[in-house]
């Protein structure tokens, strides 16, 4: 009886969420179309080589050639007269693709109980057909960090391109590792812990956080020990494994950390463990700016768009910070911790840019910089020969809100510029019928 | 011994702190106006006196003025949002379904340093709302950002109409349906729940009327509930409604038919697209989000072309903020019409002032730059629609409350002597938390 109720109430799920997509198919975007393509007479913002007027070759998944008067027999053309060409965007730590509606904790995949899941790993949950994903393209994002969160060490991050049918053909080729660095500040505004529990709680956090540290150098003696002597160990401990090669400093850690004096402190976590570090978050960064620059630690900055962590901070601390971390020589890339909203991801590098950065080191820092931080400069953040041909064209600065964006190429493919939100508009603008029954 | 280091520290701060001292008149020089009602205005002055918009024009003088050169800046109307949680220390009374009683300008906090900091973006007038836990929740205030001053009743904008928080679907289902098993727990409940209370309203407005022409002897028990409820009916309170989808705003639309309801300004309203003819024949109007979207069910079919669809149908329509980060850059967000449906500079500056001007019916005193009205004006660098602008200096009643080159870092009015470790937030940047704010569900 049980086991039918269970079978009805599966049949009626599968139902639902068949009736979900006939209700969807209205609202999918166009296919993507496969090259090549010749873009001709555009401005080639290149990045790394200056801006060029040209035309740009895409064929299969790359950047054959730039360069003028520029031929192919079987290319597309499209005329980017008055038009630019830009490299795609990189937002260095988003939620994408683990989470389509946050206050749905079913719908939520980037969070583990526990405080060490360190073998979590987030491109195992990404969704390429999240309904998210479309929306932050098309505004001329095409790689996103996906990082999990909760407890210290949540779970390997994926860099993803924004394209694809499975998550592998998504896999951009970077992950890391995240730890969320204990904290001795409140967790927000609503934190009500009294001062001492903050403070016991910070210390029972460090002490969490070395003493699994020294269990995960200790578990990689251990293995590489086993593994010269041919051996393999009889027990299954996933969790330090999985650090393996980030305690030997052979794999990078993103911390997380803001607040100025648990900067320092991480700090010196990584110099002590000698640990290949980026530090995301570092809101009070630009506080030690000098610390990071002398330990050589690349950050991730954001979301730029924030409100000032201390009521007594000036209110444009958030806006600056990334401004003055260059200023210092702190090499970064940009990101806005946003699901949804990862579209917004050009006017947080603008507003960076408008207090401090400006335009050209701001677009740096969400295109080829992003791609160092990440080891992929041979690969992507610029428009070079040879590299992934993932780019947009639009009509102006893309930082301006007035600027559209016109095309969208990932992985190579021709990604149409639709969206929900651009398919609802196209149905809805003019609504037929309008007032009559 | 405490308490004695306390007021010292309050008077020390009462004098020391940037407290109102209003200018006689300010002058600035050559600006280009964005006057939002008469176009833009290069070249232009800008006289304001006695906390009023003296006159615009060229070449004005005035002997005392304190003259500011805005040559090759944008000078706008103060921004409104019709919006915000901000000013108030208490938003939800979340203990009834109907608590129209509760008003949350008995908890306005002059010290919240968020005002400062939406003024710093140039917002001079918020619409302090209740929370969204109930389906009719308290009264609001209408506050103008008279940062400095610290008696809380100096905040409220004198003359300002009454208006009320109402709010549809998942806030009031989850408080009072899943949580205390009472109705509304679906969008039915969510329209019996407006009926019954209007209907008690109105039963008992007959009892208090038979009462009082003496044809009665026995008064009902007095109702502060019942008699706000009946202002509603009465048209003397506006209805700021939160809402989402387009069968819950339909619902209430009807249910206000019913009681001869006209003023109503749908709050967030994502799916208003979808019913932006119903809307513009009802005459509601709506005020949304940019393009927060999807951080729960009810918001998951939306768009960001919502502003455009909404003013494209006829729709009288604002941008709000929700929030105290997004307060601080309401510019931005109504630029991204211009990418979402491109609208032109005019109507997405109409989106942060005079549109909501209107949704809270101060329309004659703020919102656009015209002779008489409050002297409440931004002055920014870079046009306000683009991402390189930067307000500079904000205005309110003629009083500098915002300057950017000479504002100390910290403007914090009050500082807590007794807090041991400086407060510092890890993260502050939660969707619909603001609305939700003192809703505790077990």
């Amino acid at each position: 009886m049980k086991i039918l109720m269970i079978s009805i109430y599966k049949t009626l799920l599968l139902c639902f969420f068949l009736c979900l997509a006939t209700f969807g198919l209205s609202q999918m975007v166009e296919k993507s179309t496969a090259g090549p393509f010749l873009l001709k007479n555009g401005t080639i913002h290149t990045i790394t080589n200056g801006i060029v007027k040209g035309d740009l070759l895409i064929e299969g998944m790359k950047i054959k050639s730039i360069g003028t008067n520029l031929e192919s027999d079987e290319a597309k053309i499209l005329d980017c007269t008055d038009l630019h060409i830009y490299p795609g965007m990189i937002d260095g730590g988003t939620t994408l693709g683990l989470s389509e509606i946050s206050s749905i904790s079913l719908t939520k995949d980037y969070n583990e109980p526990g405080d060490f899941t360190p073998h979590m790993e987030a491109l195992t949950a990404v969704n390429p057909n999240s309904v998210n994903i479309p929306v932050t393209r098309t505004n001329g994002v095409t790689t996103v960090l996906s990082v999990p969160s909760g407890g210290l060490f949540p779970g390997r991050a994926a860099l993803i391109h924004l394209h694809g049918y499975t998550p592998q053909q998504m896999f951009a080729g970077f992950k890391s590792h995240v730890l969320k660095f204990p904290s001795s500040g409140k967790k927000h505004r609503w934190d009500r812990r009294k001062p001492e529990e903050i403070k016991k709680d910070y210390k029972d956090q460090q002490k969490k956080l070395n003493d699994f540290w020294k269990s995960a150098v200790q578990f990689s003696k251990i293995d590489s020990a086993a593994n010269k002597q041919g051996k393999i160990l009889n027990s299954y401990n996933p969790q330090l494994a999985s650090l393996s090669d980030v305690v030997k400093g052979e794999a990078p850690l993103i911390i997380d950390v803001n607040k100025k004096d648990d900067i320092l402190v991480a700090i010196d976590f990584v110099t002590r463990n000698k640990i290949q570090a980026i530090f995301s978050g570092v809101s009070e960064g630009y506080l030690i700016a000098d610390s990071l620059v002398k330990y050589d630690i690349p950050v991730i900055v954001g979301p730029i768009l924030s409100l000032p962590s201390r009521t007594s901070d000036r209110f444009d601390v958030a806006y600056k910070n990334a401004g003055e971390l260059l200023k210092a020589g702190v090499k970064l890339c940009i990101k806005t911790n946003e699901n949804e909203n990862v579209r917004n991801l050009p006017f947080n590098a603008g507003f960076a840019a408008n207090y401090g950065m400006g335009t050209d080191e701001a677009m740096k820092a969400i295109t080829i910089n992003a791609a160092e931080i990440f080891g992929l400069e041979k690969e992507i953040g610029s428009l070079e020969n040879g590299k992934k041909a993932n780019l947009y064209i639009c009509d102006g600065d893309p930082f301006e809100m007035k600027t559209s964006i016109t095309h969208l190429f990932i992985n190579g493919f021709n990604v149409p510029i639709e969206n929900r939100h651009t398919l609802l508009h196209d149905e809805f603008l003019e609504r037929s019928p309008g007032l009559q029954k | 011994m405490f308490m004695i280091y306390k007021i010292f520290a309050f008077c020390l701060l009462y004098f020391c702190s940037h407290s109102i001292v209003a200018q006689e008149a300010i002058l600035i020089k050559n600006a280009t106006l964005l006057t939002i009602t008469d176009g833009v205005k290069e070249d232009t002055d800008i006289l304001l006196k006695n906390g009023k918009i003296e006159s615009i024009g060229e070449n004005l003088s005035y002997g005392g003025a304190t003259e500011i050169d805005a040559t090759g800046k944008f000078v706008m109307p103060g921004i409104v949002d019709a919006h915000s949680h901000v000013g108030i220390d208490a938003v939800n009374e979340a203990t009834n379904p109907v608590t129209a009683e509760v008003f949350v300008g008995d908890a306005i906090n002059p010290y919240q340093v968020a005002i400062y900091r939406a003024l710093a973006g140039g917002v001079t007038v918020s619409h302090a709302m209740h929370g969204s836990a109930n389906a009719i929740g308290g009264q609001c205030e209408t506050m103008k950002h008279r940062y400095g001053a610290l008696n809380p009743a100096a905040l409220k904008m004198e003359g300002a109409p009454r208006t009320i928080k109402f709010a549809l679907g998942e806030n009031p289902m989850r408080v009072h349906g899943e949580n205390k098993k009472v109705a509304p727990a679906s969008r039915m409940g969510m329209e019996q729940t407006f009926r019954r209370a209007f209907a008690e309203a109105k039963i008992y407005t007959s009892e208090m009327e038979a009462f009082k022409a003496g044809k009665s002897k026995k008064a009902p028990l007095y109702s502060l509930r019942s008699e706000t409820l009946m202002d509603i009916i009465n048209g003397d309170i506006i209805i700021h409604c939160h809402s989402y989808r387009a069968d819950e705003i339909l619902m209430l639309m009807k249910v206000l038919e019913d009681y001869g309801i006209e003023k109503i300004c749908f709050q967030h309203v994502n799916e208003g697209f979808k019913i932006a003819p119903e809307l513009a024949a009802f005459g509601a109007y709506a005020s949304v989000f940019s393009d927060w979207w999807a951080y729960k069910f009810e918001v998951y079919y939306s768009t960001a072309y919502n502003a455009a669809i909404l003013t494209r149908n006829g729709v009288i329509t604002s941008i709000n903020s929700d929030d105290r980060e997004l307060m601080r850059h309401l510019y931005h967000e109504a630029s991204k019409t211009q990418r979402y449906g491109n609208l032109t500079d005019n109507e997405a500056l109409r989106l942060i002032t005079i549109n909501p001007a209107i949704q809270l019916g101060i329309e004659k005193r703020v919102g656009s730059l015209e002779k008489g009205k409050d002297a409440d004006v931004v002055i920014f660098e870079g046009h306000p629609l683009s991402i390189y602008c930067k307000p500079i200096m904000t205005i309110v009643d003629g009083v500098i409350c915002f300057d950017y080159v000479n504002d100390p870092s910290d403007m914090r009015l009050d500082i807590d002597p007794s807090e041991e470790l400086p407060a510092f937030y890890e993260q502050d940047h939660d969707h619909e938390d603001s609305c939700m704010e003192g809703v505790h569900l077990h």
